[in-house]
């Protein structure tokens, strides 16, 4: 009678299960990231005085964004603005025009065995290299200037874009496409009406968002000298002109966000 | 659907005379604007070294191959350096993105008129800036080394990784979130037993995907001065050793693959 503890009379309390359920998994990850935190945070070299200098450098900057300097370097941020978006008009376009034909190439339930592996090379190779990589070395190639950056977007965006538009295809409904070539179509037709349909607004959806990314990477593509807004940005770092800086990052940001914004109303109008 | 009625017959066609004009004038303009584009581009390029690119992409792949595979050696501690990068980066960014997700979710914030766009003007400006960017002003502001990477890739991935958390957020099931409220359970209490269990799976997905991500970003940041195996690929571009630069790049494209591999795995356990 008195051996009940008011633990029996409640019951075991509820507790939160485990993320994960094995304690041995458990226990070892949590011990192996503490061990691997100590080992990264310890290798990291902080120059903390150089810091704390910094410091004023930084609040300067920030600052600067409240009186961004538009007009003293105006020419020079014109015109790398407008290189820049030449530089993504004219790639997106390309690539989105290239990327096409390798998307279809690189769906399996539309091409043959040997084009599917070709063309998931090309993806696969467009894909892993960097934009900034790829320009470094057309810059080698072509000489500076914005034909190496419009060639490095074009690259990329067919990897991109190839891709994502083959797993659309990949996963379109065979019913409709089946439909298509049961009245006799020729290839050209099965795709155009069997295919295209079912991709075309994910397609136009997802270009949008790739002229997007088109744009802010245009903007790095200068520091190697593959044309844009980069170059002078970067220079207005170097030379500590951080209103100037300031006010090429705010006309980055507000032409994303404008670009966000249009590719949403274009998107929710093709869906 | 428009249909044409002639002396043969009845003429279907998809588009009326009108609606198909329109499309028509698209297309020029579109055509018309690509024109100028390159144009602009052509003009600012010097099409003698185009011409000229044939041999010189012929001398850099003899001057490049075969890798100088000794120097690897001298790799061992970039790349601990580019993956100290990546991994912190994203580390400090999940931390800082997690509360920055909260105030812009609709169903989580304080004030959808205050609190709301401020923290989707975080979510813009640090997305629509490039981490090499973030990079360039981080150096001019505390020094070159691994810790302005670090902080470089944390600033760049707290906007993607606040996006995807609060869409993941203002996606969950609510009747949920209402059981534990009837409960009588405080504002922390539902968070930490209604919504952080349901956005868990999505979290630990956006995790190890800008992860992968990050370990992409951090091999190119040392181009800037931001540490890592890119210093070591900058310094190589400078002296013109294309083996040392072809065996950099090999090993950048094997830390992608990697961790493309170690992002899909982690997911597909996840998910």
């Amino acid at each position: 009678m008195t051996d009940v503890t008011l633990e029996a009379k409640l019951g075991t309390p509820w507790r939160k299960p485990n993320l994960i359920q094995s304690p041995a998994l458990r226990w070892t990850l949590i011990i192996g990231s503490i061990l691997y935190l100590i080992a990264a945070v310890s290798t990291i070299e902080v120059n903390w005085a150089r810091v704390y200098e910094g410091l004023d450098r930084g609040a300067q900057f920030i600052l600067a964004f409240t009186s961004p300097d538009f007009t003293s370097r105006a020419g020079d941020i014109w015109a790398g603005m407008l290189e820049s978006i030449v530089m993504t008009v004219a790639a997106s376009v390309v690539g989105i025009v290239i990327s096409i034909p390798i998307g279809l190439g690189a769906a399996r339930n539309i091409a043959p065995l040997p084009i599917y592996m070709i063309c998931r090379g090309i993806v696969a190779i467009s894909r892993a290299l960097q934009e900034i990589i790829v320009a470094i070395l057309l810059v080698a190639i072509f000489g500076f200037g914005p034909l190496a950056g419009f060639l490095t977007l074009s690259f990329a965006t067919i990897g991109f874009l190839s891709k994502l538009l083959a797993e659309d295809i990949e996963s379109m409904d065979k019913v409709q496409a089946e439909a298509i070539k049961a009245s006799g179509a020729r290839w050209m037709q099965w795709i155009n009406y069997g295919v295209q349909p079912q991709v075309m607004p994910r397609l136009v959806g997802l270009s949008m968002y790739r002229i997007d990314i088109n744009f802010r990477e245009s903007a790095i593509l200068g520091l190697v000298g593959a044309g844009g807004i980069g170059a002078t940005l970067n220079t207005a770092f170097d030379r500590y002109e951080y209103d100037t800086a300031a006010a090429i990052l705010l006309l980055i940001i507000g032409i994303v966000m404008a670009l966000e914004y249009l590719s949403g109303i274009i998107r929710a109008r093709v869906q | 659907m428009p249909i044409i009625e002639r002396d043969e017959g009845i003429d279907w066609r998809r588009r009326t005379p009108r609606e198909s004009l329109v499309r028509w004038f698209g297309w020029l303009l579109g055509v018309a604007v690509f024109l100028v584009c390159w144009q602009r581009i052509s003009d600012a390029t010097t099409w003698f070294f185009v011409w000229d690119a044939p041999r010189i992409a012929d001398d850099i792949w003899t001057r490049a191959t075969p890798p100088r595979w000794e120097y690897i050696t001298q790799l061992g501690r970039p790349i601990w350096d580019t993956i100290n990068i990546a991994t912190l980066g994203t580390i400090i960014a999940l931390f800082l993105a997690v509360p920055v997700a909260f105030l812009a979710a609709r169903n989580t914030t304080p004030s959808a008129l205050f609190i709301r766009p401020i923290a989707l003007l975080i979510i813009v400006s640090t997305r629509s800036i490039n981490s090499l960017i973030w990079a360039l002003l981080l150096i001019a502001i505390i020094g070159p080394g691994v810790f302005a990477g670090v902080i470089a890739i944390a600033i760049r991935s707290i906007g993607f990784c606040a996006k995807l958390l609060y869409e993941a957020i203002e996606e969950i099931d609510q009747t949920q979130v209402e059981a534990i409220t009837a409960t009588g359970a405080s504002r922390w209490q539902v968070m930490a037993y209604g919504i952080v269990p349901q956005i868990m799976p999505a979290f630990a997905g956006i995790a190890v995907f800008r992860w992968d991500i990050n370990i992409r970003e951090s091999t190119v940041l040392g181009l800037v001065g931001a540490g890592g195996i890119g210093l070591q690929l900058s310094s190589s571009l400078n002296v013109l050793a294309w083996p040392q630069v072809s065996l950099i790049l090999l090993v950048i494209l094997a830390a992608v693959i990697l961790s493309e591999w170690v992002s899909a795995k982690v997911r597909g356990a996840i998910i």
